[in-house]
This record gives structure tokens, C-alpha cells and sequence, in this order.
């Protein structure tokens, strides 16, 4: 059972990456005010998914085939589908707690291939913002089967996909002091003075980004192997406090 | 001290905790003392964290018997022609004044654990509330038969950096068409395990760019070494010919050598070198033995999640001295052993708020022109001991891109590491 299997391994450390990704996701991505009337974006948005459909059905009675059927996309686990042979990469994002929610499917929809390394979706990737959120929202209309079970029977942390997350990570006060003292890593590499010599500045980084950033280490969007090491066993509350910390900076 | 360097612990430990249970010896009249033996990428680091986090209300005092000093990280770079001297040579100028630390220049011979004095040379006594030991190696030279400190003046070990570095350097200048070096490597444990074979990648890019017909023979007391898929396809691609790595099955051991010679004896052959370059088997450095602070392996061991001495709770022991579990002896971990030993210091001399402990290391090599390699890991005490989380090696065969941005990486981190230790 993919849902059981979700709330119970959320329970490691590795689940927390996903839901802060989101978080930081949502502040940087801009928000989509469809200006389309309704059919138009019904049209738009059947004419982006044809090029999903040799390989996904959506809707009712929607089977695999080639790759795994989309019904109930918003808000499922990854890799979690019953009946389907994921890749690896892929469940392992879905072990690590990675749900499909508007935004990460927004960042995977963009290239799939950097954004969770290693998965077999062999499609270049869609460029355009506009298409893309086009596309998730038809998706999501079609989309009959909604898995609400997951935010009832996850804790409240760790289930209603993006936005709860999000409100809690933005939300989250991070503890200076307990950044200055986290920063001591950072600044073996970037110096705290804000001088930047082959190793980029990150004083005085706005929260968001930073955020963003090391969620982007954390699921390989960016691939910098030192960096990947440091933000390895960095929880949510010692992001936060990096976030604060450095936020507060002023280089020299 | 500037906005950025001082650390608010004001806001909460300062303002609440601290003020009502400051111990009688934080207040400014008699203030703690740290003193700190070693000014390399440990001590200089623990002086200056221990002063910038205390924000005065601590008195620290470094002591290193060099007025200035010359990093062992880059010195194969040095070596190779990539960087001058001066490059890897600082001053601790503003660790005096910038950060109020007292700089002592002169050898620390002696603890007395008892009083709590450091011993210098000239028989000067400094009290200390907590010590900070940070003395790096000293080498056993008759690890290798024929060895010595007098020898050490014809074949450079140049394993601490400064003249044994400008030594080694001249006599590698001087090497011309049809010579050759031959290296003995270190057993472990020893500082900075990927260094020798960084520094035959140094001695051949040298010879090359020169075109100088020359070649480097390591004699090796390991089957394996670090980084060695990653060495061996660089020296291939880079080097052909020459350079060539013996471990212990090949040679047979490696039993003495003569600098006066210029020969080294093996097992089953005798090696010559127009330059020796002997780098023996290493332990921490005396002045930790002499405390009683080492067990049989000849360094110190520590707690965990401090780096406190297990023999005496008034002493800390970070960097190539100490027993850091899965940690390397490296610049990189001494600096990051630092920060958690300067925070449990000044945790318990001024009652503030301390961290969990968290370690980490990250050690680029170059090969060639921009082609550099790196390693590292992330370290968690876990029961009593210092343990791996997350490792990462450079892959063989990468994008020469790749391979360059480390490259250039790697001076982004010389940069913020020589700035994180003497400000």
C-alpha cells in the first residue's frame, strides 16, 4: 500500500528535503494569473498534454502504458503507484518524500532530467512558465481522483503537499546564533567578509533564495559535490537558521 | 572588530542567560584565559572563533614559534610552479589587531597540567583556564633507517611548510635532462593523504613545462593510496613515463636510505636519486606526547563531540595531533575541529549557548593545468566516535570543465580558509 508506505517512511530525516523545496519554489516561481477564459485553457491545455500521450492517460478509468497513468497526479507520492515499474531515482525521490504537487511538478515539467537524475520520462522538458502551469492546471481538472487520504492520514507537517509546507518553512523563525555558529562551515569556502574569489558570495543571500538554493542541492537540480556533502544533514530548522543568519549580512 | 566578525550572542545568550549566570572569572577583571599552542589551520582558527565569539569577554593567547606563517595546503602547488612563496605565507597581524588575540612568538616545549602553564623555551610560564593544542606532527625520522633531522638538509622531507618547502623547491629547479627524483612515501596515519602524489603531479608538471627529461619514482609503504584511480589516469594522460609508483609488493619494503648516496634501499633493488625527497611515518607533535596526552599510536585521543582531551578536561587537542575518528589530517578538518572546540571553550567560560558538534572535510588535489580532483566527506559524533555521514570523490574520466572548475574551486577555498584562520 504506497500510502502507508509514505507516512511511514516519512517518519526518517531524508523526507523533510521535499516539502522545504517546495516551499522555497513557490516565493521565486511567478504566480500564474490565467488569463484565458475557461475552454480556451481547457484547448491550450489538452494541446500541451499531447505530447504526453504516447506514454500517460489521464482521467477516468486511466491505465499505465508506457508510463505510469497521471490520475490523482496532484498530491501523489512519487514512485508510489501500485502495478507500475518506476526507475530507482524515482522512488527513491518518492522514499525521500517528494509529492506531486503544482510546484514540483512545475520544476520537474521544466527538465525532468535534472530534476530528479537518473529518472527514464524521456522528455526534453517544457521551457515555457506559461505552458507549464497551462498544462498542470488542466491536469489537475481532469485529474478525477483526488488522493485526499494523504493529507488525513499523514501527520499535518508532513502531508498537505506544497502549501503547507510552505506556510510552515516560511513561517519558520530561523535561530541566528544557531546560523552563526552552522555558518563556520560555510565560510571555510565563502569568505564571511562577502569577497568572492572562485567561490561565490552568499552574504547577505536573500532568505528565499538561499533556501531555495540548498534544496536545490539537496535534490541534485544543482550538482556541485562539496556543496551536496554540506547540506547533506542540514534539517529544515538549520536551513532556516543559515537562511536568517546570512540574510542578516551585509558584505564588507 | 567589524559588524560581520562579531557574533550577537547578545540577542538571547548574552542578554538573558548570560547576564544572570556569568561566572565570577568572565567578568572583565579577571577574564579567562585560552591559550592556544599551534598557529596553523587549527590553532589560528580556535584563537580567532574563541576571540570573535566571546567578543572580548575571553583572553586568548597563540602561540607558535613562527612569526608568520606558511600553509602546507598549496605548497605542492609552490612546488609546482603555480603559486610563490609568498602567496602561501600569512601574517597574524589581524588576529592581534582586529581581534585582540595576544600572538606569542617562541616554541612551546612543556605542559603542566597541574598549574595549567604552558613552558616556552625561554622559561616563560603562561597560565591557561583551557588549552587549546593544535602542535600538528612531528616526523619519526628513524622510521626510515638512515634518516634524520641533519639528513633532512640534503633530502627535504618538506612536510612542514617553510624552508624544508624553499629547499625542496631549489633542489627540483635544479634537476636537468636524464635525472630523477625518487620519493619515499608516509605510512599511515599521516597529514594530508592525497599530498605526495599531488606533489609528484607537481614535480612532473615542473619537469614538462620546462621540458626537462626527468623522472619521479615513489616508493611506497601502502599497497593503496589516496585518490589513486584518479592519480594514476592523470599521470597517465598528463605524464606519460613519468612517473612510476611501487607499493611494498614490488619493492619489498622499504629499508634504508642514504642521503649522502642518494640511495634508497629496497627489498629486492636499490633506488638512486639525484634528489631524495623522504617522507617518514609521523605522530603528534611532541609537546602533546611530553603532556601525556597520546596513547600507543603516538597521537591524542578526544571526545567526540567536543575535541576534548580524554586525559584532561581543561585541554583540547584538534587537527593532524588528534584522533578524529573517520577524519583525514588535513587543513580543512583542523578548521572545522576548531569551531567546535572554540565553541565548547567558550560555551563553558562564558555560560553561553553551545551546538551540536558537526565536522566536515574536503580535500581538492591538483594533477595539471586545470585538471583538479577533490574528496570529502561530512562527520557526525555518533557513540564516542567520529563517523562518516556522506562521502564524494572526483570521478575518473570527468569533463575536462568539470575538472577546471575545480580547479578553480579550489582557490575560491584557499582564499576562504587562509582568510577564516587569520582574519
Amino acid at each position: 500500500m504506497p500510502l502507508m508506505g509514505w507516512n511511514k517512511k516519512h517518519s526518517g530525516t531524508g523526507s523533510r528535503a521535499w516539502p522545504v523545496l517546495a516551499a522555497g519554489l513557490v516565493t521565486c516561481l511567478p504566480i500564474s494569473s490565467p488569463t484565458l477564459a475557461a475552454d480556451d485553457a481547457d484547448t491550450a491545455g489538452e494541446r500541451l498534454f499531447s505530447q504526453c500521450t504516447t506514454c500517460h492517460e489521464i482521467g477516468e478509468g486511466a491505465r499505465h502504458k508506457i508510463g505510469p497513468h497521471l490520475d490523482g497526479i496532484i498530491g501523489r507520492l512519487a514512485g508510489s503507484m501500485d502495478g507500475f515499474r518506476y526507475s530507482m531515482a524515482m522512488r527513491e525521490a518518492g522514499e525521500s518524500g517528494l509529492v506531486w504537487d503544482r510546484d514540483t511538478l512545475d520544476t520537474y515539467l521544466q527538465k525532468p532530467s535534472d530534476f530528479i537524475t537518473g529518472n527514464r520520462m524521456s522528455f526534453r522538458g517544457m521551457s515555457d512558465q506559461r505552458d507549464r502551469a497551462t498544462l498542470i492546471e488542466w491536469m489537475s481538472t481532469m485529474s478525477l481522483n483526488v488522493p485526499g487520504s494523504l493529507v488525513e492520514e499523514g501527520d499535518a507537517k508532513a502531508s498537505g503537499p506544497a502549501r503547507g509546507f510552505a506556510d510552515i518553512v516560511l513561517a519558520m523563525e530561523g535561530d541566528a546564533d544557531y546560523g552563526a555558529y552552522l555558518a563556520g562551515e560555510c565560510v571555510t569556502c565563502h569568505q564571511a567578509s562577502g569577497h568572492a574569489d572562485g567561490i561565490p558570495s552568499i552574504v547577505g543571500l536573500p532568505r528565499a533564495y538561499f533556501i531555495t538554493a540548498l534544496f536545490e542541492y539537496k535534490t541534485n537540480i544543482r550538482t556541485n559535490e562539496v556543496m551536496k556533502l554540506r547540506v547533506a544533514n542540514l534539517e529544515n530548522e538549520e536551513i532556516a537558521a543559515l537562511a536568517a543568519y546570512f540574510s542578516g549580512l551585509e558584505p564588507q | 572588530m567589524t559588524g560581520i566578525t562579531r557574533r550577537q550572542f547578545g540577542i538571547l545568550g548574552g542578554a538573558t542567560a548570560s547576564a544572570l549566570v556569568m561566572p565570577a572569572y568572565a567578568r572583565a577583571q579577571d577574564k579567562p584565559k585560552v591559550v592556544v599552542v599551534g598557529g596553523g589551520a587549527g590553532g589560528a582558527t580556535a584563537a580567532r572563533y574563541i576571540a570573535k565569539d566571546s567578543d572580548g569577554a575571553i583572553d586568548v593567547t597563540l602561540i607558535d614559534d613562527s612569526g608568520q606563517f606558511t600553509t602546507c595546503f598549496f605548497s605542492n602547488l609552490y612546488l609546482g610552479g603555480f603559486r610563490d612563496f609568498a602567496s602561501i605565507t600569512h601574517s597574524y597581524d589581524k588576529l592581534q589587531s582586529d581581534y585582540g588575540i595576544t600572538k606569542v612568538t617562541g616554541r612551546a616545549i612543556e605542559i603542566d597540567r597541574d598549574a595549567k602553564t604552558v613552558r616556552m623555551a625561554d622559561g616563560v610560564t603562561v597560565p591557561y583556564d583551557r588549552l587549546v593544542l593544535s602542535p600538528g606532527i612531528d616526523l619519526i625520522w628513524d622510521s626510515v633507517p638512515g634518516y634524520s633531522e641533519e639528513a633532512a638538509k640534503i633530502a627535504p622531507h618538506a612536510w612542514k611548510a617553510g624552508q624544508q618547502t624553499r629547499l625542496l623547491k631549489e633542489k627540483l629547479d635544479a634537476i636537468g635532462n636524464g635525472q630523477q627524483v625518487v620519493m619515499v612515501a608516509p605510512p599511515n596515519p599521516y597529514r594530508c593523504p592525497p599530498a605526495p602524489y599531488e606533489r609528484a603531479s607537481m614535480m612532473a608538471h615542473l619537469f614538462k613545462a620546462k621540458g626537462v627529461d626527468a623522472k619521479i619514482i615513489i616508493l611506497d609503504p601502502k599497497e593503496k593510496f589516496s585518490k589513486q584511480a584518479l592519480f594514476s589516469e592523470g599521470w597517465e594522460n598528463h605524464y606519460p613515463g613519468m612517473i612510476e609508483w611501487y607499493g611494498p609488493t614490488v619493492h619489498g619494503g622499504i629499508e634504508s636510505v642514504d642521503v649522502d648516496a642518494g640511495t634508497v634501499e629496497t627489498g629486492i633493488d636499490t633506488f638512486h636519486g639525484d634528489l631524495l625527497n623522504i617522507i617518514p611515518a609521523q605522530k603528534a607533535g611532541m609537546i602533546a606526547a611530553k603532556a601525556g596526552l597520546t596513547d600507543d599510536s603516538g597521537f591524542c585521543p578526544v571526545e567526540a563531540d567536543s575535541m576534548r582531551s580524554t586525559v584532561d578536561d581543561a585541554i583540547f587537542v584538534i587537527g593532524d595531533a588528534s584522533i578524529a575518528g573517520a577524519m583525514p589530517k588535513s587543513g580543512f578538518a583542523a578548521n572545522s575541529q576548531a569551531k567546535v572546540a572554540a565553541m565548547t571553550v567558550r560555551g563553558e567560560l562564558t555560560a553561553t549557548k553551545v551546538f551540536p558538534a558537526r565536522y566536515s572535510n574536503s580535500c581538492w588535489s591538483l594533477i595539471e593545468v586545470d585538471d583538479a580532483v577533490k574528496v570529502g566527506a561530512q562527520y557526525v559524533p555518533q557513540d564516542g566516535q567520529i563517523v562518516s555521514t556522506h562521502s564524494f570523490i572526483s570521478q575518473t574520466d570527468e569533463d575536462p570543465a568539470l575538472r577546471k572548475a575545480t580547479y578553480e574551486e579550489s582557490l575560491g577555498w584557499y582564499k576562504g580558509i587562509t582568510a577564516d584562520m587569520f582574519g
